[in-house]
C-alpha cells in the first residue's frame, strides 16, 4: 500500500510574514484600561481559518493511510489533505463554514471583561469584512443577516468565554465550530430504555456509538467527539464542547477514562462510515470523555461533535505583552 | 471519469449509477435552508429558467468583492443536505434540476423525486472550501442577497471540472442508505 505524502505547510516565517500584528506589538499588561487585544485577536482568527493544526493533520494522515489505496475513502481523504495545504498557501478559509466563533478568554484580576469584549467583537467584524470569516449570524426567526458577524445585542454571537485565573497573562482560545457538526451533536439522559442504556460505563457506551452512527457523514467525518458525562443540560454540553480544544495527542489524566477511550475509539472505526460517509476505516480521529459532578436524579452524557476540519488555535499573552500563537 | 456539462439531458443524467466519478462544469446555482424554503412556498417563476436542466449546489459560500465591483469566490465546500430532505423532491419536480450537490446525502423523499424527475445527488467533499473554490470559473449573478444575506443566497456560477461522485441516482440507488445499513448492524454488534 502506498501511503499520502506528508502535507507540508508553510512556514513560520511565511506565518509570520502574513501577520496583521504590527511588529513589536505588545499588550500594557501593567495599565488594563489602556489594554487593546483586537489586533491579536485578529491575527489569531486569520490563523485559525486558513491554517489546521498539526496534530489534526497527522492523523489525517494516519487515517488516510487506514483506508484501502484507491478507495473512495482514501481519495476523499487526499481531497481534505490537499484542501489543508492550500488554504494555508492562499489564506482562505479551510471550510466555508467558519463556524459559530468561540472564545474562551483567560485574564488576571483587573481586566476589563466588557473591554475585552468589544475588542473581540471588533477583530470579528474585521476578519469577516477581509472574507476570513463567513457572515454567521442571523436572527432567529426572520433569519436577517446584518453581515458582520455580530448579534447587536451582545449575547450570542460570537460566544465568549471568561474566566479569571491567578496568572499575570492572558489567554484567548477560538474555536470555528461548523454548523454541520454541531447538528449531530446529542444528549442523552440515563437510564434509556430505548437504547438499553444504564448509569456506567457501558450505558455511556451505547450512548457515544449510536451519536455516530446516528451522525453517519453528515458531521463531516471523521469526526472528533467531545463527551461530558455529569452536569447539568448546559454545563455537560459546554464542557463537552471545550473538551475539543485538546490535542489529540493528549493523554487523559484519568487512566480508566483513558482506557474507556481507546477501546471506544478502536470500536467507533469498526463502524464502516468512514470518511465523508462513503464507507471506510477512519470514522472518529479522537474522542475525549470527562466527567462531572452532578445532581442525584441527572445523569447526562452530552457529546459534541467535530468535524475533520477542527479550526482551534490559542493566544498567549505573556506578562511581558507579547503575543504567542499556537 | 464522466464529464458532464449543463444543460444536462435526462438521458444523460439516467444512464449515471451510484459510485461513478463526475466532472461538472457549467451552470450551477447554490441553494440552501432559506431558498428552498421559499422555492417550495413561493414557487417563484423567475427561476424556472435558471434552474432547467442545471444543477442546484448546497453551499454558503465565502465571498469577497473584487474592484471591479464583481464577487469571488474564497471557500465554498458543501453544506449538509438532509436538511433541505423536506423540500428537495418537490424543487425537483417544479423546477426539472437534474442534479443536486451536497455532502451527507439525503433520504427517501429525495430518491423518489430524483427518480420521477430523472436527476442525481452528487457528493462532494465537505470542509474541502478552498479547493473547490478553485474550480469556480466565475460568478454570473446573485438573486435574493439582500433578502436571504449571503449564505443564504441564491449564487449563480459556472464551474469547471468540479469533482463529484453519484452517490443517489435516478434509480434508487443510494451509498448513504448501504452506508447506514452495515453501521447500524455494527453497532447493534458492539452494543451487545
Amino acid at each position: 500500500m502506498t501511503s499520502c505524502p506528508v502535507p507540508v505547510l508553510t512556514s513560520a516565517e511565511v506565518v509570520e510574514g502574513k501577520s496583521v500584528l504590527p511588529k513589536g506589538w505588545c499588550a500594557n499588561l501593567a495599565n488594563p484600561t489602556s489594554l487593546d487585544l483586537q489586533p491579536a485577536v485578529l491575527e489569531l482568527l486569520r490563523r485559525t481559518t486558513s491554517r489546521l493544526p498539526q496534530d489534526i493533520i497527522d492523523a489525517l494522515v494516519n487515517g488516510r493511510n487506514a483506508e484501502a489505496e484507491g478507495s473512495r475513502g482514501a481519495n476523499t481523504m487526499d481531497t481534505m489533505i490537499e484542501n489543508v495545504v492550500l488554504a494555508d498557501d492562499h489564506g482562505a478559509p479551510l471550510c466555508q463554514d467558519t463556524g459559530t466563533v468561540i472564545f474562551w478568554v483567560r485574564h488576571p484580576l483587573g481586566v476589563s471583561q466588557r473591554l475585552v469584549k468589544t475588542q473581540i467583537r471588533a477583530a470579528v467584524v474585521e476578519a469577516t469584512k477581509r472574507s476570513w470569516l463567513r457572515p454567521n449570524c442571523v436572527s432567529a426567526m426572520a433569519g436577517k443577516n446584518l453581515g458582520n458577524n455580530l448579534d447587536p445585542f451582545f449575547e450570542t454571537h460570537p460566544v465568549i468565554h471568561f474566566e479569571e485565573w491567578e496568572h499575570p497573562g492572558i489567554e484567548v482560545q477560538v474555536m470555528l465550530k461548523g454548523g454541520g457538526c454541531e447538528n449531530v451533536g446529542a444528549q442523552y439522559r440515563l437510564p434509556d430504555a430505548a437504547l438499553g442504556a444504564g448509569r456506567d460505563f457501558k450505558g455511556v457506551r451505547k450512548c457515544i456509538i449510536d451519536a455516530v452512527v446516528k451522525a453517519q457523514g453528515q458531521g463531516c467525518s471523521p469526526g472528533i467527539l467531545g463527551v461530558c458525562i455529569g452536569g447539568d443540560r448546559v454545563v455537560g454540553y459546554e464542557r463537552s464542547k471545550e473538551l475539543l480544544l485538546r490535542k489529540l495527542t493528549s493523554e487523559n489524566p484519568n487512566a480508566e477514562l483513558a482506557n474507556f477511550e481507546k477501546a471506544l475509539l478502536a470500536d467507533l472505526n469498526t463502524l464502516g462510515i468512514g470518511p465523508m460517509g462513503y464507507g471506510g476505516k477512519t470514522t472518529v480521529l479522537g474522542l475525549f470523555v470527562e466527567e462531572l459532578w452532578r445532581h442525584p436524579a441527572s445523569f447526562y452524557v452530552s457529546i459534541s461533535y467535530m468535524c475533520w476540519s477542527s479550526r482551534r488555535m490559542t493566544l498567549r499573552v505573556a506578562a511581558d505583552g507579547l503575543a504567542v500563537f499556537e | 471519469m464522466i464529464k458532464l456539462t449543463t444543460p444536462i439531458t435526462e438521458n444523460a443524467i439516467r444512464a449515471l449509477k451510484v459510485g461513478d466519478e463526475v466532472l461538472l462544469s457549467g451552470k450551477v446555482i447554490l441553494s440552501r435552508d432559506t431558498g428552498h424554503k421559499f422555492m417550495v412556498e413561493q414557487k417563484p417563476d423567475w427561476l424556472k429558467p435558471i434552474l432547467e436542466d442545471a444543477v442546484i449546489y448546497h453551499c454558503g459560500p465565502v465571498v469577497a468583492k473584487n474592484a471591479d465591483g464583481s464577487w469571488r469566490f474564497v471557500s465554498s465546500g458543501p453544506t449538509t443536505s438532509i436538511r433541505e430532505e423536506p423540500y428537495q423532491a418537490d424543487v425537483l419536480e417544479t423546477y426539472r434540476v437534474r442534479g443536486v450537490i451536497g455532502k451527507g446525502g439525503m433520504g427517501k423523499k429525495t430518491s423518489g423525486g430524483l427518480q420521477k424527475v430523472g436527476a442525481c445527488y452528487l457528493h462532494t467533499t465537505g470542509g474541502a472550501g478552498a479547493l473547490l473554490a478553485e474550480r469556480v470559473k466565475r460568478v454570473i449573478d446573485v438573486k435574493m442577497l439582500e433578502e436571504f444575506g449571503s449564505p443564504e443566497a441564491f449564487w449563480i456560477i459556472e464551474v469547471e471540472d468540479f469533482p463529484l461522485v453519484v452517490t443517489m441516482d435516478s434509480h434508487g440507488g443510494s451509498l448513504h442508505e448501504e452506508v447506514l445499513a452495515t453501521s447500524q448492524d455494527r453497532a447493534k454488534a458492539l452494543m451487545g
